[in-house]
């Protein structure tokens, strides 16, 4: 089929960006979004032009490395998808696709649709982690947990950081996904011991970053790849209000 | 306010001056149903009642209380709102985020200035007027607040005015009132969902009761 494209097209950071236009001919509806980019890309780089350049890594919808806005929303229009997931069997021949990075303040365009999204390693570096002396692999089954407990942690954990969230936010708020790692340690029990500090640590981070606040509009989760529930958002600030208060 | 440097505590303080003012509307109403009352028997009563809560100190406290709440309430949404918009990057040419979420919920910053507008007119015609205002006495020699709201309403553009401020603050709340206790940590899913049933029934109430009062009495009286 045949597919127009209007792709954002930025020579680095500081330059200033605009939309180009493209055509493709030969485009199978069984291509990914990101294998019909590779085919643009032949295409420039046989003309002597410069690709387009865009992150990816698994192709597989698990690494969180992907992602564009497509038609004006992140991800492109199928729910619960990455960009390297959706395929184009989800348009029509003759589309005009519109092709744009995900903007916000925290995440500076790097080049083109390539982001640099090292705002989120910021805050989980604030805390998003345990500590443990390393050593031999414990018991597995030496801390007693439910399995609702370990399947709730498991769904925050679910997070694959790409972003989306931002994207979307009206605000630009980085809650869901700071909430959703925290949440997934306050779920268990290894994570309860050091969740105060932790939550101050990564809410205090993420506020000196440049997001935004929540205004619980819950359209993260509804563009959300992983369908990481805007709860997460709720419990964060209970951890967080519990640990100002229980000072 | 201004040394709040932490989104999620000002967030809370919206919650809570926004779960005060949800209170102070039901209260509010209750006193407003007495105008729909038989007109004779409405006028002594609801001037008796304007009468008894202007002169009453713990009422007087409260009113503190409240226009602290309204200013917090208004500051704390404006120094948010320049946050999150400096937050936003440059504008997407192509823009369809909206699908993701009710329009009421996003533009919570334009339903609260028409509510913030209506209330400084508001304010100015009733609260102002009652007073430092010179209004006529009733039979019991009550300043007549009951005669003036009557006569405010037979205009049908104030009538029209202040029902579409009316359902400004009933969107407003239809986001809002859930929206509070996610702030506070409500984090739950029985009781969040259980929060958002009564925060849609709570909205409904509101508007339908304050709109119900300036169409009865341009109607009627």
């Amino acid at each position: 089929m045949k597919i127009h494209l209007k792709i954002w097209r930025q020579k680095d950071q500081k330059a200033k960006g605009k939309l180009e236009s493209y055509s493709l001919n030969e485009v199978d509806a069984k291509m990914s979004f990101l294998e019909m980019l590779d085919m643009l890309n032949l295409q420039l780089a046989k003309k002597g032009e410069r690709p387009v350049e865009f992150d990816h890594d698994c192709r597989e919808g698990i690494c969180g490395q992907c992602g564009v806005m497509i038609n004006g929303i992140a991800h492109g229009p199928l729910k619960k998808t990455t960009t390297c997931q959706l395929h184009m069997r989800s348009f029509k021949n003759g589309d005009t696709i519109y092709v744009e990075p995900f903007k916000s303040k925290a995440f500076p365009i790097i080049r083109d649709l390539k982001v640099d999204r090292s705002s989120f390693d910021e805050i989980i570096a604030a805390g998003g982690y345990i500590s443990v002396n390393t050593g031999q692999a414990p018991e597995a089954n030496s801390i007693p947990i439910t399995h609702e407990e370990a399947e709730s942690a498991f769904n925050s954990a679910a997070c694959i950081g790409c972003g989306a969230c931002v994207a979307t936010c009206k605000n630009a708020s980085a809650a869901l996904f700071t909430s959703a790692k925290i949440t997934q340690f306050a779920n268990l029990p290894q994570g309860k011991k050091e969740s105060k500090q932790r939550t101050v640590n990564m809410v205090n981070r993420m506020e000196e970053l440049d997001f935004g606040h929540c205004t619980n509009t819950e359209a993260c989760q509804v563009e959300c790849p992983q369908d990481i529930s805007v709860l997460n958002i709720a419990r964060m600030n209970y951890e967080y209000n519990k640990a100002k208060l229980t000072k | 306010m201004w040394f709040i440097k932490n989104a999620i505590t000002r967030k809370n303080l919206m919650a809570l001056t926004g779960l005060f003012l949800c209170f102070f509307l039901v209260i509010h109403l209750l006193g407003n149903l007495q105008l729909l009352l038989a007109p004779d028997k409405a006028q002594l009563q609801y001037n008796l009642y304007s009468d008894f809560l202007s002169n009453n100190i713990l009422i007087k406290i409260i009113s503190y209380v409240l226009y602290a709440s309204i200013l917090a309430h208004t500051i704390d949404s404006i120094y948010l709102t320049i946050k999150a918009k400096k937050a936003s990057g440059s504008p997407y040419v192509r823009d369809r985020r909206n699908r993701a979420s009710k329009w009421y919920a996003r533009q919570m910053m334009l339903l609260g200035t028409i509510v913030f507008a209506f209330l400084v007119i508001h304010l100015k015609n009733f609260w102002f007027t009652y007073k430092f205002g010179i209004l006529p006495a009733d039979a019991n020699g009550n300043k007549d607040l009951y005669g003036l709201v009557v006569n405010s309403f037979q205009d049908l553009w104030y009538v029209i005015f202040y029902s579409i401020a009316i359902l400004a603050l009933g969107f407003h709340l239809l986001h809002g009132f859930f929206s509070a206790f996610r702030s506070l940590g409500l984090y739950h899913p029985t009781y969040d969902k259980l929060v958002k049933s009564i925060g849609v029934l709570f909205a409904l109430a509101i508007t339908a009761g304050y709109v119900i009062i300036p169409f009865y009495i341009y109607l009627n009286l």
